[in-house]
């Protein structure tokens, strides 16, 4: 990405944004470190704290393509709760302390590492293919602060008010169904 | 920035996520791999959110992000009753739909 992002530079004389790029680029290798430690890792409380940073890295990248509202949220729910039901479920299965060697299928890499490779070149192809060097402005461009979640709340109180109050009941019906499962009686 | 930035990092964590979902045994795993993929989704909504310049891809990442959270909710709620049956949450013990 950062070397396609140099050559195209160097062809035309315009802002390449080289703060953002390089802070996309520290981030993103923070995450993509992360995520490989999360399907690989053989101890089950460090996949789960290394979920925690590949989410903090997906908010920080939210912050980059000036999303602010939905990084804090980003923060806040899946941080801050979804992560804590994640730990205490690894506590309640009692999960081994320590390496575990049992977290695996039995050759599970021979049918998962094609897969995803597979499906990891058709998708770069078609992006690169596509969206060659479309780009987008990291700042400046369109509303930025709170304007824009005046903007972003006004939306999601008019044109998307219904999928919200769906969301609510989705919500009531998970809140309801966990407990019904999860009760010992 | 380019826009391909966004969209290759999406690409990248949906694989290592198809992975883990494939290769993981134990049903927590399989979930946070969920995760993993839902989130790549919601980079990839807000990089054409930002390209398209309007705010619907910041409405659908929220909707996403709620979902994804009540999902967890009840899977791990699942995980739990099978654990309490079973003492185990290998994926591969629950084979009884197996012909």
């Amino acid at each position: 990405m950062l070397f396609a992002s140099v050559t195209i530079a160097s062809d035309i004389a315009v802002d390449i944004e080289v703060a953002q790029t390089v802070g996309f680029g520290i981030i993103a290798a923070l995450m993509v470190a992360g995520a490989l430690n999360v399907v690989l890792s053989k101890n089950v409380v460090h996949a789960a704290l290394s979920l925690v940073m590949v989410m903090s890295g997906a908010a920080a990248q939210y912050l980059l393509l000036a999303a602010e509202f939905v990084a804090v949220t980003q923060v806040l729910i899946y941080v801050g709760s979804v992560m804590v039901l994640f730990l205490f479920g690894v506590m309640l299965t009692r999960a081994k302390l320590g390496k575990d060697t049992d977290l695996n299928n039995h050759n599970g890499w021979a049918l998962g590492l094609p897969i995803s490779l597979l499906l990891l070149g058709v998708m770069v192809y078609a992006l690169i293919d596509g969206f060659d060097d479309t780009r987008i402005s990291g700042s400046g461009a369109g509303t930025i602060g709170s304007s824009a979640n005046v903007l972003l709340s006004d939306r999601i109180f008019s044109t998307y008010a219904l999928p919200f109050w769906a969301l609510s009941f989705v919500l009531l019906a998970a809140v309801i169904g966990a407990i019904v499962l999860a009760r010992k009686d | 920035m380019l826009i391909n930035q966004f969209l290759v990092l999406g690409a990248v964590l949906f694989c290592i996520g198809v992975y883990g979902v494939i290769v993981r045994k134990n049903a927590v795993l399989v979930l946070m791999s969920i995760e993993l993929i839902l989130n790549s989704v919601n980079i990839n909504l807000l990089a054409f959110d930002r390209l398209n310049g309007g705010n619907d891809g910041a409405v659908f990442a929220l909707y996403i992000i709620a979902v994804a959270a009540a999902e967890v909710g009840v899977g791990l709620a699942m995980v739990l009753l099978i654990f309490r049956n079973r003492k185990t949450i290998s994926l591969d013990d629950l084979s009884e739909m197996k012909g």
